[in-house]
């Protein structure tokens, strides 16, 4: 997550970061009401490294399948919704700016108000 | 012979009777147990032979299965009955929780709640009986409370939640307990346990999901510093729109007595700074750890300067777009000729006027009732299905028996908001003379069929 040096880079291929990424409280709905997805992220023009910025306009290119302002406002998520990169509020990793790594696990979720 | 109508009318009133006895012979019992208990404390206190930090014998011998427990024990319960806990919402987060409350011996336990009983609550809200349907939600609680521990204190708040009373109410207990339903109640309560400080315990639930935090503890995070912005109100949904599976709110709901319990005994470690979120249909308890208290945040951060008279100002509706207390949403998306009520519609259908009925709910809606003859094309798939539409009018008017009169299109759907946005794409493709039916399947039932099922 934090160290883009970590891993081997080879510059002549186009790299693909495998990724888990889930979507609950609602996001779900989003994707085919698909709760889990297990994807491959090319990183953006041939840069070494993916961060959070890059992935979530990649997934609402390749995932969201209706109503994208429910899922972002911007360039980053609607207000309502929890982001966590392996189990761990994406506010404490830098945001937008998380550097992402193989297997990382990403998680989106809408916060409930019902009872 | 009695007609049933008359017989109704005997039993309802038997059974306000009973319940209203039954509420007395609790009460009594209750001034009688606290009478003896005084008694008892007196003499101990008079011979002071047997110290057990304030516990009675009959307390000894109710919390004993928690005076065993090496990690609560004496102190842990000492402290529960000394502590008061405000729990706001008797709906199917507070059921669960006040019934753990009471039973547990929490010393001052203050419910609040404006609602009453209905029939379709009773699946996940556990603490109300049948005999209450109809009755405030308030004293039902509060009768099952008393009737699982008579000596506890418990205090009945029959009112909605608002900026004019809430730190009023909010201020006479040590911890308070979010079991409530809505956006803008939410960021309300945060804000008054910020300002008055005091530990604010969250939950919520929606279909096979919940989440779960401790806000405001220990210079903590509160609802503000996660959720700075409210969502848009499109993306809050209720239990009567979303459905919700039982327990769901149950297991939610016991949770939130364990973190409240665990703060008023000061024992563990409340989850505070993190989240717990549970997905029912998968099996799965996620705990993920959250930011800690922002120093921007509004309400509790740095430079926050949200004071008490802040609170009593501030607009909780206008800063979520969502009323406090949701009324259901009733658009007026069309004009008066376009629109036909429940009662012309079933005047339409006694006269054997040649017409298509569309309901354009989700199909698992329509699965659970529906009008006979109407097509369902849910309104997410109506574009697509006009075709089926025309083709419908066209078998129509053949079938017609008056010919040359043309077939009717109307749209149905359960409260009378969404056959208004089909219609109003009818009208853009063509079907010009689509109606909607006012108030949907709910007013069917109330103003032309009361068999008809309501959900
Ligand atoms: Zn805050």
């Amino acid at each position: 997550m934090q160290n883009p040096q970590g891993f081997g880079v080879s510059e002549e291929t186009l790299l693909k970061m495998q990724l888990t990424l889930e979507f609950g409280g609602g996001l779900e709905l989003l994707c085919d009401s698909k709760k889990i997805h297990n994807v491959n992220v090319e990183q953006q023009n041939g840069e070494d490294k993916l961060t959070m910025k890059d992935l979530l306009s990649w997934v609402r290119t390749n995932l969201i399948k209706e109503r994208p302002e429910m899922f972002m406002k911007g360039d980053t998520v609607r207000p309502g919704v929890l982001v966590l990169v392996n189990d761990c509020d994406w506010e404490l990793s830098g945001q937008l700016n998380t550097l992402l790594e193989e297997k990382d696990v990403v998680v989106f979720i809408s916060t409930l108000h019902g009872g | 012979m009695s007609s049933a109508s008359e017989i109704l009318r005997q039993l309802n009133s038997l059974k306000d009777a009973k319940t209203e006895i039954d509420n007395k012979i609790s009460l009594l019992e209750a001034q009688l147990k606290d009478i003896n208990l005084q008694n008892a404390a007196a003499a101990s206190n008079g011979s002071s032979s047997y110290p057990a930090n304030g516990l009675t014998p009959d307390m000894i011998h109710r919390y004993s299965r928690h005076l065993v427990l090496p990690s609560f024990g004496v102190q842990g319960q000492a402290n529960l009955l000394k502590s008061s806990i405000l729990v706001v919402g008797a709906g199917g987060l507070g059921a669960p929780a006040l019934l753990y409350f009471a039973a547990s011996g929490v010393g001052r336990l203050g419910i609040v709640d404006h609602d009453v009983v209905e029939l379709n609550n009773m699946h996940r809200q556990i603490i109300h009986r049948e005999a209450y349907v109809g009755k405030p939600k308030v004293k039902s609680a509060a009768a099952a409370c008393r009737s699982i521990n008579s000596t506890i204190q418990v205090v009945e708040h029959e009112e909605a939640l608002r900026t004019s009373n809430a730190l009023e109410i909010l201020s006479k207990y040590d911890i308070i307990v979010d079991a409530t339903d809505n956006a803008p109640t939410r960021y309300m309560i945060s804000d008054c346990c910020v300002v008055l400080g005091k530990p604010l315990v969250s939950g919520a639930a929606l279909g096979l999901e919940g989440q779960l935090t401790v806000y405001n503890y220990n210079s903590g995070p509160c609802y503000r510093c996660l959720f700075p912005t409210p969502p848009p109100r499109t993306a809050c949904q209720s239990c009567a729109d979303g459905g919700v599976l039982g327990v769901v709110p149950g297991i939610i709901g016991c949770l939130q007595a364990l973190e409240a319990i665990k703060i008023a005994a000061s024992v563990g470690e409340p989850l505070s700074g993190r989240m717990l979120l549970l997905d029912a249909l998968s099996g799965r308890i996620r705990i993920v750890k959250i930011r800690g208290r922002s120093t921007q945040c509004e309400a509790c951060g740095e430079n926050a300067t949200f004071t008490q008279q802040h609170f009593c100002e501030f607009d909780y509706e206008k800063f979520t777009q969502t009323p406090l207390c949701v009324p259901p949403l009733k658009l007026n998306l069309l004009p008066s000729e376009s629109r036909i009520s429940s009662k012309e519609y079933s005047e339409t259908i006694l006269k054997k006027e040649p017409h298509v009925l569309v309901d354009v709910r989700p199909a698992h809606h329509f699965n659970i009732v529906s009008l006979p003859k109407s097509m369902n094309i849910p309104l997410s798939t109506l574009e697509a299905s006009l075709p089926e539409i025309s083709s419908a009018l066209k078998k129509e008017e053949e079938r017609g028996v008056v010919s040359g009169s043309s077939a009717q299109l109307y749209v149905v759907c359960r409260r009378g908001n969404d056959s208004q946005r089909a219609v109003q794409l009818l009208h853009k493709k063509g079907f010009t003379s689509a109606k909607d039916i006012v108030g949907g399947l709910e007013s069917w039932t109330h103003n032309v069929d009361p068999e008809f099922p309501t959900y």
